[in-house]
């Protein structure tokens, strides 16, 4: 018996949590229910540990954990079963722990809200089922713990149900991502039907020996499963979700949409990689797709004035960033991302819901300025996570950011434009996440305010600025998922001047920031008061204008069709069925006239008519 | 010795049961129709009886026994009826008895 034996103690944990919370219905006192929610996840994180630790140490690749056989009908069997290796240790460890931080930080944030408890059950559950879908061992146990984020995701956008734009925004992420889901399950269903396993190793296995590279069942299979990957991870064409996914509380956008479900597409690729590589034109499009998505979330956020939608598509850009390494093979390097951005992301949303907090709900960056000196410990965890998320030298984001782009450098086939357009990404990167820092903490302050803090919400910060400043010193265990098969590519080596671009066009983008934001040297109304500049600008506010497409293109047919089809058609018919009994009834109702000579006469007619018909036949 | 026919004794039954049924049809009196009612179940009687005769079989009018104890069973369920229908309605005309209709 050894900790390892103890992995289904990981989701059981948090799900107790949940039922605890849930079935007591908010009667718990806040410091019951603060340390039912948050202690859940702690003890959580001590058992990933443990259990990494254990797995590490003695030497083995992977761990496999049989619970019970789920569902079984003819040649289809779904076991709960957990599969651990280096890759499931990155993943439950960053879930856990960033989970139980931001836990922790909610416990500060959210005392005042009467859904305190409401709010904690969903919390747990989000943790529990992220990590159902981290640790299954086969693609129907993924796919539950897939559609219970997005459950969790769908109930915690709207948890500020009473305003409708909340509710709406809360619809609209489900929606989007179903659109992605559907595509998983496909997905799913031609992998089982192909190969006839959803076992994960079993899986990749089958695919490597049963098709050849570039096939086009490879390459179906994985552009399905592709579809799932963008729609969850809100990369092109299905981000359009994650910015009003803001509506949530603060917390929420730093678990889900920042650290954890919103990674899940980048998990789910690295986990399937091999089938990945057996079709390469979708590996490439997974690059692009990277790319694209970087770029034009990088260009919108440089227009946003609501500080959490800045961060939102941020976000975006940066699941680009690790869509663009997974494109180009670059696998380990892609979670190592995952990891880094788990942590300067999460950084970035608690500071930002301290300010938010401080200043009472006040989202607009344009009516905050000068909170450097009230706030600092929002200042300084912003300074540190924007520095990461910029990836100035030896944050965390620099090494991981690094790996990414000097692997698309040495992707064959278009390396060197995918390359060029991650360095220009980052460019911009620097100058958007500056420009938000030097609206909020610098220039006159418009605000009188008093940083709202405490040690529940200051030690998550604390402990997040610390993994954001060193984190690109860990060492990611992920080697021996990923050497498999094609195998990893080789140390990738580049000229001198390479790296002094990579080291210099952050640090450039910040000196742009810093004149056009904060000395105001160049003068940015100049910029966007232009007929050109302020099309563009409008533009990109707007988010390239995808919202308004989608609206055009499925949202006005779909409410159209369904304006025309008001009566619907098919409840017509049923209606007519409900016309004919009625007609029958009343027809019906006339021979009941009460008189019991009648029923008598009918009773003897009927027995006339059943003997003529015995006579006759 | 000279039996009766077989069908006469049918015919007889026939007869009694249709006009038993056009006294329960056409009586307005609940007392008269109860006992149309039992004309009714007696032409049934003879055909049994008539028909146990023609087979050779004691099947027949041990039913007959059984229609007769369900007769008598039924005049007294019936009489109290017709009592408690006049204790109410201070009448025995069946037409007054119509409420229950669609």
């Amino acid at each position: 018996m050894t900790v390892l034996d103890l992995i289904w103690l990981l989701p059981t944990l948090p799900l107790t949590g949940f039922l605890i919370l849930a079935l007591t219905g908010g009667t718990l006192p806040k410091s019951v229910v603060a340390a039912v929610g948050a202690g859940s996840v702690g003890l959580a994180f001590i058992v990933a540990a443990l259990a990494s630790i254990e797995l590490l140490g003695s030497g083995q690749e992977s761990f496999q954990l049989s619970l019970w056989t789920w569902m079984a009908a003819g040649e289809f069997a779904s076991s709960f079963a957990f599969y651990l290796d280096g890759l499931t240790v990155v993943m439950i460890l960053v879930i856990s722990g960033v989970g139980f931080l931001i836990h922790l930080y909610s416990t500060g944030f959210m005392i005042d809200d009467p859904g305190y408890s409401r709010f904690f059950a969903y919390m747990n559950l989000f943790v529990a089922a992220m990590l159902v879908l981290v640790l299954a061992d086969n693609l129907v146990l993924l796919y539950l713990g897939w559609e219970g984020v997005g459950l969790c995701s769908y109930l915690l956008i709207g948890f500020w149900y009473e305003n409708p734009a909340n509710g709406y925004a809360a619809r609209k992420a489900f929606v989007v991502t179903r659109v992605g889901d559907t595509s998983m399950a496909l997905g799913l269903f031609l992998l089982f039907s192909q190969l006839g396993t959803l076992n994960i190793q079993e899986l990749m296995l089958a695919a490597e020996t049963q098709w050849q590279t570039g096939s086009g069942l490879a390459v179906a299979a994985a552009l399905l499963l592709l579809g799932g990957a963008v729609g969850k991870s809100a990369q092109l064409p299905l981000q359009t979700w994650l910015p009003d996914a803001m509506a949530g509380p603060t917390p929420i956008s730093a678990l889900i949409h920042a650290a954890t479900m919103v990674t899940a597409g980048v998990y789910l690729i690295a986990r399937t990689h091999l089938l990945f590589e057996l079709a390469p034109t979708v590996q490439s499009l997974v690059a692009w797709v990277g790319l694209i998505t970087l770029l034009m979330a990088g260009f919108t956020a440089l227009t946003q004035h609501d500080i959490k939608r800045i961060l939102a598509y941020s976000t975006i850009s940066q699941i680009g960033y690790m869509f663009l390494g997974l494109g180009v093979g670059a696998w380990s390097a892609a979670i190592f991302h995952l990891m880094t951005h788990a942590f300067f992301k999460a950084l970035l949303f608690l500071a930002a819901g301290t300010v938010i907090l401080s200043l009472h709900h006040e989202h607009n960056i344009f009516k905050m300025g000068g909170m450097r000196r009230h706030l600092p410990v929002a200042f300084w965890s912003f300074i540190i996570g924007s520095a990461a998320l910029t990836a100035l030298p030896f944050t965390s984001g620099y090494f991981s950011k690094d790996e990414i782009l000097l692997a698309a450098l040495n992707a064959e086939g278009g390396g060197t434009l995918l390359w060029l357009g991650g360095v220009i990404g980052a460019f911009f990167t620097a100058i958007y996440s500056f420009r938000l820092v030097f609206v909020v903490f610098f220039g006159d302050s418009k605000h009188e305010a008093t940083e709202v803090t405490g040690f529940p919400m200051a030690a998550p910060l604390a402990v997040l600025a610390v993994l954001a400043l060193l984190g690109g010193f860990i060492h990611i265990p992920v080697e021996s998922v990923f050497s498999h098969g094609g195998g990893e590519h080789e140390e990738p080596h580049a000229s001198f001047l390479v790296h002094a671009l990579m080291i210099a066009v952050p640090i450039i983008g910040v000196g742009v920031s810093y004149l056009l934001f904060c000395a105001r040297t160049l003068d940015v109304e100049k910029l966007v008061r232009p007929g050109v500049g302020a099309m563009l600008h409008k533009f990109w506010f707007s988010g390239w204008g995808m919202d308004s497409l989608y609206q055009a293109l499925f949202v006005k047919p779909f409410i159209f069709l369904a304006k025309v089809n008001r009566k619907d058609i098919v409840d017509l018919m049923v209606g007519w069925l409900v016309e004919l009994t009625a007609l029958a009834n009343r027809l019906l109702v006339r021979t009941q006239t009460g008189y019991l000579r009648w029923y008598a006469a009918s009773v003897m007619a009927g027995l006339v008519v059943l003997i003529v018909i015995g006579v006759l036949l | 010795m000279h039996s009766i026919p077989f069908e006469h004794g049918l015919i007889l039954a026939g007869v009694l049961f249709v006009l038993g049924l056009i006294g329960v049809l056409t009586r307005r009196n609940v007392v008269f129709v109860l006992m149309s009612l039992e004309i009714m179940l007696n032409a049934c009687g003879l055909a049994f009886v008539v028909s146990s005769a023609r087979w050779q079989h004691a099947d027949g009018q041990i039913m007959f026994l059984m229609i007769l104890t369900l007769a008598a069973a039924e005049v007294a369920v019936g009489l109290g009826l017709i009592i408690q229908m006049y204790r109410r309605y201070h009448t025995v005309d069946l037409n007054v008895l119509t409420q229950m209709k669609g």
